[in-house]
């Protein structure tokens, strides 16, 4: 550990430095949940419902028991009746109780020698059913004698004011302004309904859990999950036991996208193997984690805007319906989510959006990248540019003309403190070579055009912490409870706080997230690890440097304030960096001789207010302090095959207002990876029903973007603002890459064709019918 | 259940005594019998390729082969290639081009791409886009995978002329 304090500090935020993880993950060695293996291990296995709505009359398991090797059988009968979880509603068993609500629902799971003997004995337990009328879809499911999927929905703990009643599973508005005094002003009026698909998050891991019971009756989890601690409360809720009963780890994270936020079979795990008093694990197939996990909502949107003929946006309508499934989970979140950014980056005097969202008998819906705001992009974006169209002006000018900017006030109140997006527009104008006009393909038989999208997300919400101990050597060890789920938040975390102490990076040790050992963090979710967790990385550095400075002071003989960290490790009186004190020393001091271990910590909750009542009137917003806001603008180069009606994206360009790139390589990462998940979801990408039954749960039916469909040139393009309130000026960038990537193919597919397509996905077949009969695809769009 | 047999498999150059089931795959035995776990289970399907291996040098989705089928076959998983120089040029090219996130189908896309780079030392974009098409990533859009791919062939290149 030789320091040469000559040597300038190259500093370790801004760095492209690879995944800590990078090794193991080449190599095959890197541990996921399936690869976690403990002695005495059973194997587990789910039953699922074969009916969208009935009620459970009895089990039969004697079959199931008979089967050599079966160890444990569990069903709703090992639930109490208000043992129940959710984010924002408690509206859910860990397995399906008196009824079953959806098909694919979780029944009754066994626990046995062999995956394959778990699964014959699942499949050998009969269930006495009554079946029950269905609603399967959120219009449906709110006629007056619809069946009623919850009858004690209005006695369910709820955390904000839902409006809950029959099938209503919540409702949201914003106001502000005078609606109607917008419409007045208006030159012209705008409206038109949008649909959105359900898309499948498809992390290549599919979800699984093991869980382990000692003698004490203490329970240990490891899962596939985006926070340790919200696995932790969905048990504990679900099982009726005390939190402090369970510890809850994490292996390595086949990546997430909002689907292991909340609970998957967690619960069921643990009830197994708290049932057979031996480990069990339990890993769901990939049609299972298709039908029974959650996936994206569809949306319902009719969107009206106003505006002056110069193309000043005046007036904002939205209405949102959205399909919840069975169970609250996060989508009451998701539609006051969407709703919050339906008026999109852009002014609007006059604003009044609202949602409903239904329970149905299908599949929970739930937290996918974007939280609503790609479906929400979907619509209002595209309907800017046929306002656009419409006053002959050109989209990414409209845009820029109305953005809001700095300092201004979001839909609900909340101030803006940092906002590149006009730099983002007008670097993907410029690397794109913008041109709004239609144009030929070389070859003559596809059209193709570009098309333009802006959009903007949160980083924040709730709270987290940090704690960073000074090792006995002087290293340190950082320990947040963030989970790494694949995007590399154990590398910016660290990176953080080896520019914060200005040490190497390989001087930083990371703990994995333990219930038992890391400050709480609510999740890797809202795009919030590296503005939140990493603030709070900041702030326990700072609390260490101070302790650090206090034992130096006194070695030294100084004030603490006449002292200064130098890299390396190394604390020196400032401008005389010779007259130095190894962070070694020190610790070793504080350890052995006084004081005791250094230890830094810190931890916050985001304040800001959501809403400012004197600006607008809300009802039913789950979540009153949001985030810092981040923004994007997508380019697209489309191609359109006039024959086949397939398109395809040749180049595409995406700008996003990071705040500062902790992480450069990191951040084109997600901004890649995140771009091509939207393109599936705008081109392909959509789980279909057959009736109650999901039609297409597995890779082979349910097709994600491969190499061939990847554009052909993909261009990611760092924006930073410099956030004041961030960790070194960071924002986010896990979810804002998503949300504008649907609209901008859609924009570039409408200009193409000449015709409004306002359904996802845009198959092959939609376009076709588009260019042979455009009228079939248009709504009616009011204008006065 | 149908009978078990016991059957010798040859995997990264050592022989195994294992037992299976008539289907049994290649991936479980390999994976709840050797430990081999970097060969991972995304589909059971044949679609995602996370559970690509090598069967006599071929890439093959090791959840569609049956294990009693692989007796005579020389079977190399990621766990076995890490000592190649080819695979080590193509992990130094992924970690240095962040080629992977969650890591995932890493294991069975280094395989597929280990195979590729031993059949065509010059791949276009186009070779590597259509023959890594049955290798599923959810997390990077492919670009720097590609661009790892064609990293690693030129890194190799280098070292031929060298040579």
């Amino acid at each position: 550990m030789g320091t040469d304090v000559n040597k300038p500090f190259q500093g370790e935020v801004g760095r492209p430095v690879p995944q800590l993880e990078a090794q193991e993950k080449v190599c095959g060695s890197a541990q996921f949940i399936a690869d976690l293996y403990r002695p005495n291990m059973l194997y587990g296995a789910v039953l699922q419902s074969p009916h969208a709505h009935a009620r459970i009359l009895k089990y039969d398991l004697s079959q199931a028991l008979a089967i050599a090797g079966v160890r444990a059988i569990v069903t709703g009968d090992d639930l109490q009746e208000n043992w129940r979880m959710g984010a924002f509603i408690k509206d859910e068993h860990a397995l399906a109780k008196g009824k079953v609500r959806y098909v694919g629902e979780a029944i009754a799971a066994v626990a046995a020698d062999t995956e394959a003997i778990a699964r014959k004995a699942a499949a050998a337990i009969i269930v006495t059913y009554q079946e029950l009328p269905a609603a399967l879809s959120p219009e449906e499911a709110l006629l007056s004698d619809a069946a009623i999927i919850h009858e004690a929905a209005r006695e369910y703990v709820k955390v904000f004011d839902t409006g809950t009643k029959a099938n209503l599973c919540s409702r949201t508005s914003f106001r502000e302004g005078d609606i109607d005094q917008g419409w007045r002003d208006s030159d012209r009026v705008f409206e038109a309904r949008y649909q959105t698909q359900a898309q499948a998050h498809v992390s290549l891991e599919p979800c699984g859990a093991l869980a382990e019971m000692d003698a004490n009756g203490r329970v240990t989890l490891w899962s596939a999950n985006q926070s340790v601690f919200r696995v932790q409360a969905n048990v504990s809720e679900s099982l009726g036991m005390p939190m402090s009963r369970l510890r809850c780890l994490t292996p390595r994270i086949g990546a997430g996208f909002g689907n292991k936020m909340e609970p998957h079979i967690q619960p069921i795990t643990v009830l197994l193997a708290m049932k057979a008093k031996r480990p069990v694990k339990l890993i769901l197939s990939r049609e299972q984690d298709f039908e029974m996990v959650r996936a994206r909502h569809p949306f319902n949107i009719r969107v009206k805007t106003g505006v002056k003929c110069d193309g000043t946006l005046i007036a904002r309508e939205v209405e949102a319906l959205l399909d919840c499934g069975a169970f609250g989970d996060d989508s009451p979140g998701v539609l006051g989510y969407a709703l919050l950014m339906s008026c999109g980056p852009y002014r609007f005097p006059h604003a009044y959006c609202h949602g409903r969202l239904a329970y149905t008998n299908k599949m929970r819906f739930g937290a996918f990248r974007g939280f609503g705001v790609p479906q929400m992009t979907f619509a209002i974006e595209t309907q800017l540019d046929e306002i656009a169209d419409a006053l002959n002006l050109d989209p990414i000018e409209f845009r820029l003309k109305n953005l809001k900017r700095e300092g201004d006030r979001w839909l609900g109140g909340q101030t803006i403190a940092s906002n590149g997006l006009a730099e983002c527009l007008d670097k993907v104008r410029k690397a794109s070579g913008w041109n709004g006009a239609r144009r030929r393909s070389d070859d003559a038989e596809s059209r193709r055009a570009f098309g333009v999208a802006c959009s903007a997300h949160i980083s924040g919400l709730l709270s987290t912490g940090a704690i960073i101990r000074l090792l006995e050597d002087g290293t340190v060890l950082l320990n947040t409870g963030s989970v790494d789920i694949g995007q590399g938040s154990n590398t910016i975390l660290s990176q953080i706080c080896a520019e914060a102490l200005r040490i190497p990076l390989d001087r930083v040790g990371i703990a994995s997230p333990d219930t038992d050992g890391s400050p709480y963090n609510w999740g890797t979710t809202a795009s919030r690890v590296t503005y939140m967790t990493g603030t709070s990385v900041v702030g326990a550095a700072a609390e260490v440097e101070r302790k650090i400075k206090d034992h130096a002071a006194e070695i030294l003989e100084c004030a603490p304030a006449d002292l200064e960290l130098i890299p390396g490790g190394l604390v020196a009186i400032k401008g005389i960096p010779h007259r130095h004190v190894s962070f070694a020393a020190i610790s070793g001091r504080a350890h052995w001789a006084a004081g005791g271990p250094i230890i830094g910590s810190h931890s916050w909750v985001f304040d800001q207010k959501t809403v400012d009542p004197k600006r607008a009137s809300v009802t039913g917003l789950p979540f009153s302090q949001i985030g810092a806001f981040v923004f994007n603008a997508t380019v697209v180069d489309v191609e359109i095959d006039e024959t086949t009606g397939k398109c395809r994206v040749n180049r595409a360009w995406s700008a996003c207002d990071v705040g500062r790139a902790i992480n450069p390589q990191m951040v084109e990462g997600q901004i890649e990876g995140a771009f091509v998940q939207g393109l599936g979801y705008a081109l392909f990408e959509e789980i279909v029903w057959n009736g109650a039954q999901i039609a297409n749960p597995t890779l082979m039916d349910y097709k994600i973007p491969t190499f061939v469909e990847a554009p052909s040139e993909l261009y990611s393009i760092i924006v930073e603002s410099n956030d004041p309130t961030g960790p070194y000026g960071a924002k986010s960038v896990g979810e804002i890459g998503i949300n504008s990537v649907a609209a901008a193919i859609t924009n570039a597919v409408n200009t193409g064709l000449g015709v409004r397509l306002r359904r996802l996905p845009l198959t092959p077949e939609r376009v076709l019918q588009a260019m042979i009969g455009p009228e079939q695809n248009q709504e009616t769009a009011l204008s006065k | 259940m149908s009978e078990r047999a016991t059957i010798v498999l040859n995997v990264n150059g050592a022989a195994f005594d294992t037992s299976a089931v008539a289907y049994d795959t290649l991936l479980t035995v390999i994976r709840d019998q050797l430990f081999l776990t970097g060969t991972k289970r995304g589909c059971n399907q044949g679609v995602c390729g996370a559970c690509t291996v090598l069967s006599d040098s071929r890439p093959v989705r090791s959840c569609l082969s049956l294990a009693l089928d692989c007796e005579d076959k020389r079977i190399d998983t990621i766990e076995g290639l890490c000592d190649h120089p080819l695979m080590q040029a193509l992990q130094r090219s992924f970690i240095a081009g962040g080629a992977f996130q969650c890591g995932f189908c890493t294991p069975g896309m280094l395989v597929a791409a280990f195979a590729l780079l031993m059949n065509n030392r010059r791949p276009s974009e186009a070779d590597i886009r259509r023959t890594l098409s049955g290798n599923l990533c959810r997390c990077t859009g492919y670009k720097k995978i590609i661009e790892a791919v064609l990293g690693a062939a030129h890194a190799l290149q280098d070292g031929d002329r060298r040579e």
